[in-house]
């Protein structure tokens, strides 16, 4: 159920915009409604997301720490994994955006008979998730080119560098490739791991199938069912300088893709892919560890009820005063 | 589970076989995880807290119950009271309400956790922890949940997850292995923290960890050791000091005008083995008294740990003011700490915050060498592996490692200061100064990735004894093999838990080797002046080559 169910929804949602736009003609609900409002609801619903963290406080510096502290000054620290000063924490942070530094770290357990466990290196996740977040990076850089005139020169060299095997007409994108790869591997480990399929949800394997059907209804379009281009760069370009049009003769493919593409900037500030905000915001990794030096302040520290040491003595001053231990009050 | 040994009880360790836990099953049911109910049995729970614990501290719902029984006497408006928790927490914790949001179940915690990779049990898996409350939270906060229901992995708080909770946020040492490999940083204990707040304002809280809350609050120290008591004990085990060395040692206690006061867990007053670490302060004190040390011990600030961090984050700050109060009473200019695990992420992350400023004291200065603690220079605590490093280094102890030469040894980074600090060579720049013998772990089971004694978080008690052997698992196997490969046959810690826990699990999973502290092998190897000729250690065992002088 939880994987079928998200399958079926977004079969339904292809049949919907294939069924809206070629059957009922609703190329303008598609091409230019839905967009709008699902980027509307992207936009509002992730600064809102982050606006909602933002305004609970970190009453605490708990960085957790994966290196040598600052500690004497001979003593040789870890500055990116457990950093000190602001810089620090930004180029561990740099590091844990860029370079997924911690899944990095990820072993593997084996138990044996004995018993013997052992710890392998277990890379495939981070090279599987860094394959599918660059390649989904690369080609959203990609599709800028759909929406600026003159297309400007990073997006010009995504195209090239994504191209470089120059192979086929038009020129087969790598990432293309390796999005596909990626996803399919990242599905089958939730499907095959048998912990992995005991804790995943159907919000785990909805994106996965959205994303699936639009690189898929992407590549179609590219390689296959040719588009009207020229088409759709006028619609693109129309819905971004708020003259929104419908030229003629674009595939429905088209609309199908767009309006998976819709549904997934509707569906991500509500779902798991906040990961991409709330990454940012990990109080275990943006902060440094530097509590003994410099002061952390709780905005709502509040004054607690405590065992004074006056309440002490007087539980305990005649035996204390036996003993030979020093009192306050005789 | 282990067929049951005779004459063993499911608290004693000999109940379990060997062979048969260390099988471990990790095919999960069939069954969906919402709805599988844990099983409660002596050895994986720990017992209720006792209601005059409760009253002692003014945590709410005393009364008599016990986990086994369908009934929890829990406060007829216990659903409000805690979905009005959560809701607060949400508001007051980011790393709450963040931590609710981002997890994806990529699973690279699952394995990390030492409960799971010992019991297999798949709600031991961190993600699956947290899970048992982001179900509940994606139900009553958010719209999807709400609507969507266990679609979209909402459900609602029942009384059946409450007791899963209790089950769950009672089976976490609060370690943080597993944040260490999180690529978003979700802090395991972060949930189990909040989990066990939610759980108090219920009245759902185990004695382990409440008694020494309780004890803490009125006597000052976990064990519950009153004043006079603690200066008797403490004359006592100077008295062995004295027979091994022939020192006599006068330490002074809640002494006015000192310059540092020194705080350490009541745990290593109270049992071996860390009575010889205990030793081992006051001997290290003496010998640094000539040399200016001015330093003395509170009675009423005579704990180190704090088991308010397994309670609460109001009684962690509750417990932990004695610290800077008794600082301020005696007048001293800074404060010197022991070794202890869960103590020195609570000064390190939390104490200056809660309790702070400390402007009241002067940043740390080592009267002997004169070093400025730059790093110590808000709080104003010094971890003593810090102070004995420094020492070491400007040569101002006169150590023979020989005398350590009876001992292999290999090194336990305790969880909380591995991850809540980063405290790695301080420790072993001291015992590779003291010891000849060293051998490190394998690199899997050391620093960040260090694994639990399985006993932390108020978890380190007998009936608890299955999911303690079980958690205790890869640790053991480590140090299993060092013995094995080395012949390690002592592991040192920082950790007074860790010298109360480990002793089970070595003597489980890896019989024969023993349990010791930084500040034991510090003492055995510290030359003092006037002592007589050395020829046993702190435990009246000879030294190596002295076997038949010791005897006598």
């Amino acid at each position: 159920m939880r994987l079928l169910l998200p399958l079926i929804a977004v079969l339904a949602l292809t049949l919907i915009a294939y069924a809206g736009v070629s059957g009922a003609g609703m190329n303008y609900l598609f091409g230019v409604f839905i967009p709008y409002a699902a980027f509307l609801i992207f936009l509002i619903g992730f600064i809102r997301r982050v606006v909602q963290w933002g305004r609970s406080p970190v009453p605490f510096r708990i960085p957790a720490t994966c290196g040598q502290e600052k500690s004497l000054p001979w003593v040789k620290r870890n500055r990116f994994d457990n950093p000190f000063t602001t810089g620090e924490v930004i180029i561990r942070m740099l590091l844990e955006v860029f370079l997924f530094r911690s899944l990095f770290r990820n072993t593997k357990v084996d138990l044996r008979e004995g018993p013997i466990l052992r710890y392998g290196s277990a890379k495939w996740l981070w090279l599987g998730a860094l394959a599918f977040h660059y390649s989904f990076l690369t080609i959203l850089v990609r599709h800028l080119r759909f929406f600026t005139e003159p297309i400007p020169f990073f997006v010009k060299w995504a195209e090239t560098l994504d191209g470089i095997l120059q192979v086929g007409v038009p020129a087969f994108y790598q990432t293309d490739m390796v999005i596909l790869a990626a996803v399919a591997y990242l599905f089958l480990r939730r499907v095959f791991v048998p912990q992995l399929r005991y804790i995943s949800l159907a919000n785990d394997y909805f994106p996965l199938f959205l994303i699936l059907a639009i690189a898929l209804s992407g590549i179609l379009m590219r390689y296959f069912f040719k588009t009207n281009i020229v088409g759709v760069k006028e619609l693109t370009m129309g819905l971004v300088t708020f003259s929104p049009k419908i030229p003629e003769g674009i595939g429905v493919i088209f609309y199908i893709h767009l309006f998976l593409v819709s549904t997934l900037f509707a569906y991500f500030p509500f779902s798991k892919l906040m990961h991409l905000g709330g990454v940012f915001l990990s109080p275990t990794r943006n902060l440094a560890n530097n509590n003994r030096a410099v002061r952390h302040i709780n905005p709502w520290n509040y004054p607690v009820k405590v065992h004074t040491y006056e309440e002490y003595e007087d539980e305990f001053r005649e035996h204390m005063k036996e003993a030979g231990l020093p009192v306050e009050k005789e | 589970m282990a067929g049951p040994a005779k004459k063993f009880r499911p608290d004693q360790m000999g109940y379990y076989n060997k062979a048969e836990l260390s099988r471990v099953n990790y095919k999960p049911p069939r069954e969906d995880w919402m709805d599988t109910k844990p099983e409660f049995r002596i050895g994986n729970f720990i017992y209720p807290a006792k209601p005059k614990n409760l009253i002692c501290v003014g945590l709410p719902n005393p009364r008599e119950w016990a986990p086994m029984d369908e009934d929890w006497k829990l406060p007829e408006n216990w659903k409000e009271i805690l979905l009005e928790g959560i809701a607060e927490r949400l508001e007051k914790y980011r790393s709450f309400r963040l931590f609710m949001d981002i997890c994806v179940r990529c699973g690279a915690c699952a394995d990390k956790c030492h409960f799971f990779i010992g019991g297999g049990d798949p709600k031991n898996m961190p993600v699956l922890r947290a899970e048992l409350l982001r179900s509940v939270y994606r139900k009553h906060f958010t719209t999807a949940g709400k609507i969507l229901g266990r679609m979209a992995g909402a459900r609602d708080l029942t009384y059946d997850v409450v007791k899963e909770w209790f089950f769950y946020f009672f089976q976490c040492t609060e370690c943080r292995r597993c944040s260490v490999f999180c690529p978003y940083g979700i802090d395991t204990a972060e949930i189990t923290i909040i989990g066990r707040e939610l759980l108090n304002l219920i009245g759902l809280n185990v004695n382990w960890v409440l008694e020494p809350v309780a004890n803490c609050y009125r006597t000052g120290n976990h064990m519950g050791i009153q004043p006079h008591a603690y200066k008797e004990m403490t004359e006592f085990l100077l008295d062995d000091l004295e027979t091994v060395t022939g020192i006599k040692v006068t330490p002074s206690f809640n002494r006015k005008g000192a310059e540092i006061l020194f705080i350490t867990p009541s745990g290593d007053i109270f049992g071996d083995p860390g009575t010889y670490t205990y030793m081992g302060y006051h001997y290290l004190f003496h010998y640094l008294e000539s040399m200016g040390l001015d330093i003395t011990w509170s009675t009423y600030a005579s704990e180190g740990g704090n088991f308010g961090l397994f309670t609460s984050h109001e009684m962690m700050k509750r417990l932990n003011a004695k610290m800077y109060a008794e600082a301020k009473r005696l007048g001293v200019k800074w404060i010197l700490g022991g070794e202890c695990g869960h103590m020195w992420r609570v000064i390190n992350q939390y104490m200056g915050t809660m309790n702070g400023p400390a402007d009241f004291l002067e940043e740390p200065v080592s009267p002997i060498t004169g070093t400025k603690f730059e790093n110590a220079k808000s709080t104003k605590m010094v971890h003593i592996c810090e102070f004995t490093a420094d020492l070491i280094k400007h040569n101002k102890l006169k150590l023979d490692p020989s005398r350590n030469d009876h001992i292999t040894l290999t090194f336990h980074d305790s969880c909380n200061p591995a991850r809540g600090m980063g405290f790695f060579e301080e420790p072993r720049y001291v015992i590779k100064n003291v010891c000849n013998n060293f051998y490190e772990m394998p690199e899997n089971t050391i620093r960040e990735q260090t694994f639990c004694c399985a006993g932390g978080a108020g978890l380190g008690t007998d009936e608890m004894m299955e999911m303690r052997l079980r958690g205790g698992l890869p640790r053991g196997n480590a140090v299993q093999y060092v013995q094995k490969k080395h012949g390690v046959d002592h592991l040192a810690c920082v950790c007074a838990i860790d010298r109360a826990t480990l002793v089970t699990l070595c003597n489980y999973w890896a019989p024969g080797v023993e349990v010791t502290g930084v500040h034991e092998m510090v003492a055995n190897a510290l030359v003092v002046p006037g002592e007589k000729k050395r020829t046993q250690d702190f435990r009246f065992r000879p030294l190596k080559g002295m076997e038949e002088e010791a005897d006598v």
